[in-house]
């Protein structure tokens, strides 16, 4: 067993689990988090797509025991002050999510490519986000969202 | 889907880690991005006994720049490999390639060296390395060693590493002449049914080929003289590709044909 | 603020709480319970010879392991056939764990409850189970024509065979009138499996309170209420001691209507025994073989037609691929039988099906649930009589299409409700004629040309369908209005992401006249509404919308009743506004609705603000009364249901222009138009995101999705890895225009939506593709390396068939 502290969502967490608790469960079900989604385990869906130090990564193709000191982003953290972000703000706008599975890993890789993409091109955006499944939108809705999200986070840094 | 217990390692050097892995012997396995051993042990197809998690190693994560290419570090993410303006100026091929490598997110953990290791014939780096005479430079209990390309890649997910040896970085040449990728994948971001990259200099031109063997396939076509149709008849006449779910043998070849043309016009005008 | 909310646009209320992370899927829950997890059969047909759990017992973590033998007498017994049929004259059904013959890859045959589904995955591996193994049956073909069999005692892996036919205008049989056709074709059609794949898979969660003695129980399932009666019937339980909640569901597509699962009876038995909480979270891998497949069929078609291309006998021989066990009975081929007719008046049809059993996972319906293959059949015939007339493919649709004042037409056969298959309203023509507009039908041929200059290869394709929507029995509404004001809407019907929570609100606030922020939606939990049949069939709009708008209906005559009283007027002078009730045109004479719901309760605590307020309006009734009037009931809330005579035919037309690469045969769409006419639309948001769900389930269909099943009856691709479901990139820009041609038979006018999309897409695609490469494409889905197959073969042969270059 290993005591595993992390930066989650900036705040300080700590669990005692075994070398081979994966990061997605290890959030899900050690630490209560469940907005992580899983999909897959086998890093094709993307639905559990967290940030590690702010780059988006699979978390059920991570050992938590392995990126133990670093932070990690959650869809929980990406809310300030119980306000949604942009990107948050975004998809709800434009329909971009139906029953929501996928969504958390739609909303973690957008934020960290929105950030470092504030004007993209609709290329962009559909690369960025070309490693998530979404069995219900047909994307369409999650592209719009992306480009939404993406006036919105300009009008809030304007 | 569940990974195994193991008994993991989390060395800080080098030295340690190949001390653990020496230790481990065969029931022992490094785990750098992870991308491709941890899906294999979610699906309980790989359950190695110890795991040498390299992650916490100083040192390894290095692009530089060296007399005739880049060399990369072991730690290097595809992702930053990617970006690294040091590795595209020594070779654009490089970052040509990562970019048909997988998807943005697992780019960013999984590493171009445990890709090379892994050595999947159906990966694009195995390829590039292959095609540009790189090497690898790998570290164990009797010390460094460079393995180039050409004896790096046994067989399909097989490398001539020895049980105990880590690698610690890949070197690719920069090359005189131009290169280019191609390949075609059922999905944007899958592994490919065929690939194909190119290098074309003044005085010879070859390609490596992906998904039509046990291993890269590289495939001198410099007789060719520039008639690259010629050159891909050539490297059709040198494959052996196989039948899977997503491509009949056939198609394979005809792909590669294809995609042989295309890769070394793009490289001659590049 | 306004009130009248139906048919807009209005943001969905579930987002909130799901983009911020606080959804609550079934794994989300139970963070205290027991794993489960199970071992299942790696071969595909086999006797079960023994059970070896020695090496298992010490594994740390381990609570308890169990086999068939372990069951008690309830569940012991093969799960129940849901829909039976007589034309099902064999219909077989699992048990819950193997008996002694598994019958397909992923079976399950031990169950194991552990501490974490990490232990319990490693108790797994270390039981033995040994097999004497048996012949496995793969194929359709093989099936009908080989020796082996799935079932012993099922002959020629038949498991229900159906004729339905209907006669020409002249009594003459539709064989008869094709023999006698002045024009007719004959060809083999191919169909392969695919599946639902819902991102979450299932999941089932058990509570047992012991000293309550009750369950509850949460799925991940599409129908709670059968759910919960067929726990509580297997386990022995009395249906009010159980209860069964459908939390948030990440997609369901079809497969989760299915029930029971065999887990969401194992998974409450094991909780009662143990007297633990016990949850079972489905994985990827145990998804694609324990779950359900479907589409596999092979068509065999003979058409006899005239010169103007009207239709003048369809026959139609359909070999289906039921899988292992039918427990959803024959419903997708009979609806693939009935549906083919799609919008067109066919001569005379007859149309015969063998549903027949092979080792590979069973088949239940997923989203267009046999329409796609009928579809497929039907549209397919179209473009080969346009190309064998030489005549433009939408033209000989038209020619045989149902027309406006046709309505009410009878297509003359039982529909899948058991129901004669009557439309009740559409516009087929306006339709294509919409559909030809928005993508640039007449113009296409010049860009075709155009791109054949440059060497390219453009093609297009078009593809009708009609949707039977709503079916019934019955879907109800409750509504109830609290003394804060509050409207509490609940429906037995379940989510997984249709929005049910906005577009009951929208419906709820129009019919009330309240502020749609007052009113709060709840669906599948038995706790709030017990009589329910599931979401399905694209059924929930249609059936709780219009039973939840009954239900508020019965609420505001209440109402107004109650608040006429109070304002001495006329009920029928009142009108509800922004949650007042106020005489029309006086507002001034008004009183809240959340008073009113006050009023309707003799029982009158001064718990709040209202309550008091309630005094001032309160008559003082008559000495020689009872406080609550015969036939009257205390509180404003109401229930109804809604129970259609038969289902509502919603309609469409797809078009798309593809490009094929001549070198590496790659396939592109470069654009996808939808012309779609669901009544009257609740929410056009959220009608047009159905789409494009369903149109890029269709485009997997079409390019990408298939399950490989090898000749051992091994699922070769069995991950998200080889089985290709499209990401982002693969799918194109969707174009939708709405026609809206209200149901008649419905209060609301409505038609349902949900799975429209994904109907035509294969037969679209397909006659796209053949556009462009002048190739017949006959079976779906269509790899590069299948286009470049038949490329090849037919330049070899010479055969580019009897295809006529035409547009
Ligand atoms: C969804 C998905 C799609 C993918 N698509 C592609 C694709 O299209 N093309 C492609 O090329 N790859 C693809 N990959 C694989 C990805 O590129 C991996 O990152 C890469 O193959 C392995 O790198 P890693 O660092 O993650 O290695 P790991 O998974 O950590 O290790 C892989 C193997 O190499 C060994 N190893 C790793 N590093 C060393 C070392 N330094 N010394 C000795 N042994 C070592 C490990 O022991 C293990 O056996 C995909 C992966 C996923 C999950
Ligand atoms: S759950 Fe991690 S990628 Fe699917
Ligand atoms: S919204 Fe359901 S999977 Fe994306």
């Amino acid at each position: 067993m290993h005591d595993v502290s992390l930066i989650v969502n900036g705040v300080p967490r700590e669990a005692r689990v075994p070398a081979r608790r994966l990061l997605s469960d290890f959030l899900r079900h050690d630490l209560g988090l469940t907005g992580t989604h899983v999909g897959c385990e086998h890093g094709v869906c993307g639905a559990c797509t967290v940030l590690l130090d702010g780059q988006p990564v699979r978390s059920c193709l991570t050992f938590a025991v392995s990126v133990a000191g670093h932070e990690v982003t959650t869809v929980e953290g990406l809310a300030k002050d119980g306000e949604l972000s942009a990107v948050q703000r975004g998809f709800a706008e434009c329909h971009g999510l139906q029953c929501g599975f996928c969504t958390p890993g739609f909303l973690t890789t957008a934020t960290a490519f929105l950030r470092d993409h504030p004007a993209p091109s609709d290329d962009d955006v559909i690369e960025a986000v070309s490693g998530n499944l979404c069995r219900c939108t047909g994307y369409q809705n999650i592209v719009k969202s992306v480009h939404r999200a993406a006036e919105l986070l300009a009008e809030e840094g304007s | 889907m569940k990974p195994p217990s193991f008994v993991y390692h989390a060395p800080a050097t080098v030295a340690e880690a190949v001390e653990a892995l020496a230790a481990a012997g065969a029931d022992g396995k490094v785990l750098a991005g992870g991308q491709s051993l941890i899906p294999l042990m979610n699906m309980r197809l790989a359950a190695p006994g110890h795991l040498v998690d390299i992650n916490h190693v100083a040192g390894l994560a290095e692009i530089t720049a060296e007399p005739g290419g880049v060399r990369v570090g072991a730690l290097a993410r595809h992702a930053e490999v990617e970006a690294s303006e040091t590795a595209h100026a020594a070779q654009p091929l490089v970052r040509e390639a990562l970019r048909l490598v997988a998807h943005p997110a697992v780019r960013n953990r999984g590493t171009t060296v445990g890709s090379i290791v892994h050595a999947d014939p159906a990966a694009e780096m195995p390829a590039v390395l292959a095609l540009l005479d790189g090497s690898v430079r790998v570290r164990g209990p009797e010390g460094e060693r460079d393995i180039p390309a050409g004896e790096f890649f046994v067989g399909p997910m097989e490398s001539s590493l020895r049980t105990g040896e880590l690698a610690v970085s890949v070197f690719f040449p920069s090359a005189r002449g131009g290169t280019a990728i191609l390949e075609v994948a059922r999905r944007h971001g899958d592994y490919a049914m065929a690939g194909v990259a190119a290098l074309v200099a003044p005085d010879h031109a070859k390609v490596a080929c992906l998904s039509v063997g046990a291993v890269p396939v590289v495939v001198d076509v410099t007789e060719a003289e520039g008639d690259w149709k010629r050159a891909a008849e050539l490297v059709q006449d040198q494959i052996d590709p196989e039948a899977d779910i997503h491509a009949t043998a056939d198609y394979r070849r005809h792909l590669t044909g294809v995609l042989t043309e295309r890769a070394l016009k793009a490289a001659a005008d590049a | 603020m306004t009130t009248k909310l139906f048919g807009e646009p209005v943001r969905r209320r579930e987002d909130a709480r799901l983009v911020a992370g606080n959804g609550r899927y079934l794994d989300d829950l139970g963070a205290n319970a027991l794993a489960v997890a199970f071992v299942r059969s790696p071969h595909a047909h086999a006797l079960i010879t023994g059970i070896d759990v020695d090496d298992a017992i010490d594994v740390e973590g381990l609570v308890a392991i169990y086999t068939w033998e372990d069951l008690p007498a309830g569940v012991r017994e093969p799960l129940p056939l849901l829909i039976p049929h007589p034309a099902l004259t064999h219909g077989r059904t699992a048990y819950c764990l193997a008996k002694d013959v598994v019958r397909h890859v992923g079976e399950p045959i031990v169950m194991v409850v552990a501490t974490d589904r990490y232990i319990a995955e490693d108790v797994c591996e270390r039981i033995q189970v040994s097999y004497e193994f048996l012949k496995p049956v793969v194929g359709l073909e093989t099936a009908v024509s080989g020796p082996n069999l799935v079932h012993e005692d099922v002959p020629g892996n038949i498991g229900a065979h159906m004729i339905q036919e209907v006669a020409a205008k002249d009594g003459r049989a539709t064989r008869d009138v094709i023999a006698a056709a002045p024009h007719t074709l004959e060809f083999r059609l191919d169909i392969e499996r695919s599946a639902c794949m819902p991102m979450e898979g299932k999941g089932v969660y058990a509570r047992w309170d012991a000293d309550d003695r009750s369950l509850r129980v949460y799925s991940s399932t599409q129908t709670s209420t059968s759910v919960r009666m067929a726990i509580a019937a297997k386990l022995g339980l009395p249906l009010p001691k159980v209860e069964v909640i459908a939390p948030d569901v990440g997609g369901g597509f079809g497969v989760k209507i299915v029930h029971p699962w065999p887990e969401e009876i194992l998974v409450p038995w094991a909780a009662i025994l143990l007297n633990r909480e016990v949850k079972w979270s489905e994985d990827r891998r145990e998804h694609f073989i324990s779950s359900a497949h479907e589409r596999a069929q092979v068509q065999h078609v003979k058409v006899g037609f005239d010169d103007e291309g009207h239709v003048l006998g369809l026959d139609v021989e359909i070999l289906h691929d039921h899988g292992a066990y039918t427990p959803y009975g024959i419903i997708v081929p009979i609806i693939t039988s009935t549906q083919l007719l799609g919008p067109y008046k066919i001569g005379s049809y007859r149309v015969e099906f063998f549903s027949v059993y092979t080792n590979t996972v069973q088949v239940t319906p997923y989203r267009g649930a046999g329409r796609p293959q009928g579809v497929f059949c039907m549209e397919r015939t179209m473009d080969k009589i346009a190309q064998y007339l030489g005549k433009d493919r939408t033209l000989v649709r038209a020619a045989n299409f149902i027309q406006p004042d046709e309505f009410p037409y009878d297509q003359q056969m039982i529909f899948q409700d058991g129901r004669p298959l009557i439309y009740d309203s559409g516009d087929y023509p306006e339709s294509l004629r919409k559909l030809k507009d928005l993508i640039g039908w007449d113009e296409f041929p010049l860009m075709q040309s155009k791109a054949a200059e440059e060497g390219r290869k453009l093609g297009i394709g078009v593809g009708c369908y009609v949707e039977g929507t709503g079916v019934g029995p019955y879907e109800g509404g409750h509504v109830q209005v609290t003394s804060d004001g509050r409207v509490h809407v609940s429906t037995g019907l379940t989510s997984q992401g249709q929005g049910h929570e906005t577009v009951f609100a929208q419906i709820a606030a129009t019919e009330l006249g309240v502020p749609i922020e007052k009113v709060s939606v709840v669906t599948g939990d038995t706790r709030r509404f017990g009589y329910a049949v599931g979401t399905f069939a694209s059924r929930a709009a249609v059936m709780s919308g219009n039973a939840i708008a009954l239900a508020c209906r019965k609420v505001k005559e209440k109402a107004l009743r109650i608040a006429a009283d109070a304002l001495e007027a006329d009920p029928a002078d009142l009108e509800i506004t922004d949650g007042m009730v106020h005489v029309v045109g006086a507002p001034s004479a008004s009183i809240p609705l959340a008073t009113v719901a006050v009023l309707s309760n003799p029982l009158r605590y001064a718990f709040d603000e209202e309550a008091k307020r309630a005094t001032q309006f309160a008559t003082s009734g008559s000495m020689d009364k009872p406080p609550v009037a015969e036939g009257q009931e205390p509180g404003l809330e109401g229930k109804d249901y809604y129970s259609p005579v038969r289902s509502t035919f919603a309609s469409g037309m797809h078009a798309a222009i593809v490009e094929t690469d001549p070198d590496t045969a790659e396939i592109k769409i470069l654009r996808y138009a939808v012309v779609h006419d669901c009544g009257k639309m609740i929410n056009p948001m959220l009608v047009e995101g159905q789409i494009h769900g369903g149109v890029a389930q269709g485009v997997g269909g079409a390019l990408y999705e298939k399950m490989v099943y090898d000749e051992h009856g091994q699922l070769l691709n069995a991950s998200f890895m080889d089985f290709l479901m499209p990401y982002v990139t693969e799918i194109p820009f969707i174009e939708t225009d709405h026609l809206e041609t209200p149901s008649p038979l419905n209060p609301l006018g409505i038609k349902g939506a949900g799975e429209a999309g994904v109907i035509p897409v294969s037969a679209v695609i397909a006659g796209a593709i053949e556009d462009a490469e002048k190739i017949v494409i006959d079976r779906m889905p269509i790899s590069p390396s299948d286009l470049y197959a038949l490329r090849d073969s037919s330049r070899t042969s010479g055969a580019v068939s009897r295809l006529r270059n035409t547009q």
